[in-house]
């Protein structure tokens, strides 16, 4: 285990009685990531982040996080993580500042002195720094999983562990978490996502790894599984002039759509047009992440995707 | 930790709501017995009520007599059952740990935080008792020689200070045993409230079993058996003996317990 990478775990196992939620698995998340963890509900997600933060204890298996093992490290590591476990919480009689300052206080990494400064730090950068004295009971959802994100924000963590950051926000209130993530990322921190939501990864992260019934069935560069499939896709209302025309590697078709085995999708163009072929769109083909994870979960004989 | 506890304790509103309403009983006692003028004969009744008549900076005295047996417990029980239990189903625990926040010391902070409630409850008590014993009953002691003890013979003031808080002391004892055992099982319980229930079954099971003969064997054990033996501290001489097997049984549940609680809670899967 190199000290660039931010959580390392070999063969981490969780048994609840005879039931293995998390099984065998081997997670490499390197500095400078933002790194989708990817699963259907129940799937494992929620115990693997527990298991990094020490609230569920591993069965078997070794962890490493910043590069010091987990769970017996926790007072050094944990100041040092950022994080949000399935949903906010907060003292719901106290206002969102007031709980801020209260789990601030609780450990150690926080100082008194800019208490107050990194609070207002912390609630401008999620959107709620005009936020009044209103106990954290009157907050909307949106309003909670921003409070949330202000915590885990609030020492300026090296790793940020969130676990479905968007909950219960409009699709402004994700496109402005997406874009603090970035921010973030962009000036040291790693992050670590979890998520069910294949958009929200494929548009966030770097790296991906994807658990399926406990099991870690795939973790790669994101970029790596969506490089071109050395297939181009022409559309054109000339279906058959196209197959006559290049007869052998038009790979699949139908009514406006051909898949075409080519490497270079510029002199394809050239040649249909030079044929009086009417293109309407023409491009190389890409894997989805949802196509990478469909296979892969398949693979596992077991669905993928099921999102309640 | 401790700090931040102590902080929540008393600005929570619950706090003191509760004190409120485990103060208005003896107060309720005070304006009736000021009122109607009828006390219980000595011997009868709650402790101390009797004397309470004659001179009222007993009052203080006797309105722990009344809160101690029932009201305190039951608030303990429902303070402590809340600590771990409470915070897990607010979903603030799981947070609190990775605060990092180490459970050994957040134990700790939440039985110190227990305790306090109890030393403040019990000041509140004593206060407003000796203000409204002062102002209803009078201070007029019969005899001369200030108040008497429960055996009937008269203590000077110091001698009754000092037993006073011998008594406070072992009554926190109790207090603390009763803490234990629902901090206990809130480490347990899905819900605060099953730890207070459960807690709670155990006072009134104890209570009940020491008023049955054919539990003889077990009373000796009984987390309550012994509650009530601070009278003895005003008895001339002190009647030690009962104080101090009370004082070794609620050693015995304390430890007991809060060894469980912390074993318990250490190796928990914290999945609320």
């Amino acid at each position: 285990m190199t000290a660039e990478r931010v959580i390392a775990t070999e063969g981490l196992t969780k048994r609840f009685g005879r039931i293995t939620a998390v099984d065998g698995v081997d997670l490499d998340v390197r500095e400078g990531d933002v790194y989708g963890f990817l699963g259907a509900n129940g799937s494992g997600k929620t115990t693997t982040v527990r298991m990094l933060l020490g609230l569920v204890l591993a069965t078997s298996g070794r962890m490493e996080v910043l590069g010091r093992p987990m769970p017996s490290a926790g007072r050094q590591v944990l100041p040092e993580v950022g994080a949000m476990v399935e949903g906010p919480a907060a003292y719901p009689h106290l206002s969102g500042r007031r709980n801020l300052a209260l789990f601030d206080a609780m450990g150690p990494g926080g100082g008194r002195r800019d208490r107050r400064r990194r609070i207002a730090e912390a609630l401008d950068r999620v959107g709620l720094a005009a936020v009044d004295e209103r106990p954290v009971r009157a907050y909307s959802l949106g309003m909670r999983q921003r409070l949330g994100l202000a915590g885990a924000l609030l020492r300026r963590p090296r790793l940020l562990v969130l676990d479905e950051p968007t909950n219960g926000l409009d699709p402004q209130g994700i496109q402005e978490i997406r874009s603090l993530l970035l921010d973030l990322n962009r000036t040291g921190t790693t992050v670590f996502l979890s998520s069910h939501l294949l958009s929200e990864i494929e548009q966030l992260c770097t790296r991906v790894g994807v658990l399926d019934r406990g099991r870690l069935v795939l973790q790669a560069e994101l970029a790596e599984l969506r490089r071109p499939t050395g297939r181009v896709e022409v559309r054109t209302p000339d279906v058959e002039q196209v197959r006559a025309l290049l007869d052998g590697v038009v790979e699949e078709y139908d009514a406006t759509r051909l898949l075409v085995r080519e490497s270079d999708p510029a002199a394809l163009n050239e040649r249909l047009v030079r044929a009086g072929v009417r293109v309407t769109a023409l491009n190389s083909e890409r894997r989805t992440l949802e196509d990478v994870v469909l296979e892969a979960a398949a693979a596992s004989g077991d669905r993928f995707g099921v999102s309640s | 930790m401790i700090a931040v506890e102590l902080v929540k304790l008393v600005r929570s509103r619950r706090t003191w709501a509760t004190i409120a309403l485990i103060d208005a009983l003896p107060a309720l006692v005070a304006v009736l017995l000021a009122v109607t003028d009828l006390g219980p004969r000595p011997g009868t009744g709650p402790a101390f009520l009797s004397a309470v008549l004659t001179d009222g900076t007993l009052f203080p005295l006797a309105a722990l007599a009344i809160v101690l047996p029932l009201f305190l417990p039951i608030a303990v029980a429902v303070t402590a059952g809340e600590a771990i239990a409470g915070e897990a189903q607010q979903g603030t625990l799981r947070y609190v740990l990775v605060r990092p926040v180490g459970r050994t010391r957040l134990l700790v902070a939440k039985l110190i935080s227990i305790m306090a409630f109890v030393v403040l409850t019990v000041l509140v008590v004593a206060a407003t008792a000796y203000v409204l014993g002062v102002l209803l009953l009078g201070n007029e002691s019969v005899t001369a020689t200030g108040p008497a003890s429960v055996s009937g013979s008269s203590m000077s003031t110091p001698e009754l200070v000092g037993r006073t808080l011998l008594a406070l002391g072992y009554a926190m004892l109790c207090m603390l045993g009763v803490a234990a055992v629902a901090l206990f099982l809130s480490t347990v319980a899905q819900s605060p409230l099953g730890a207070a229930l459960g807690t709670m079954a155990l006072l009134v099971a104890s209570t009940l079993l020491l008023t049955l003969d054919a539990a003889d064997v077990l009373r000796p054990y009984l987390p309550t058996r012994y509650w009530l033996a601070f009278v003895d501290l005003f008895r001339d001489p002190i009647l030690w003996r009962d104080v101090l097997r009370g004082v070794a049984l609620q050693g015995v549940y304390v430890v007991v317990f809060l060894g469980a609680a912390w074993a318990n809670f250490m190796t928990k899967d914290v999945t609320d």
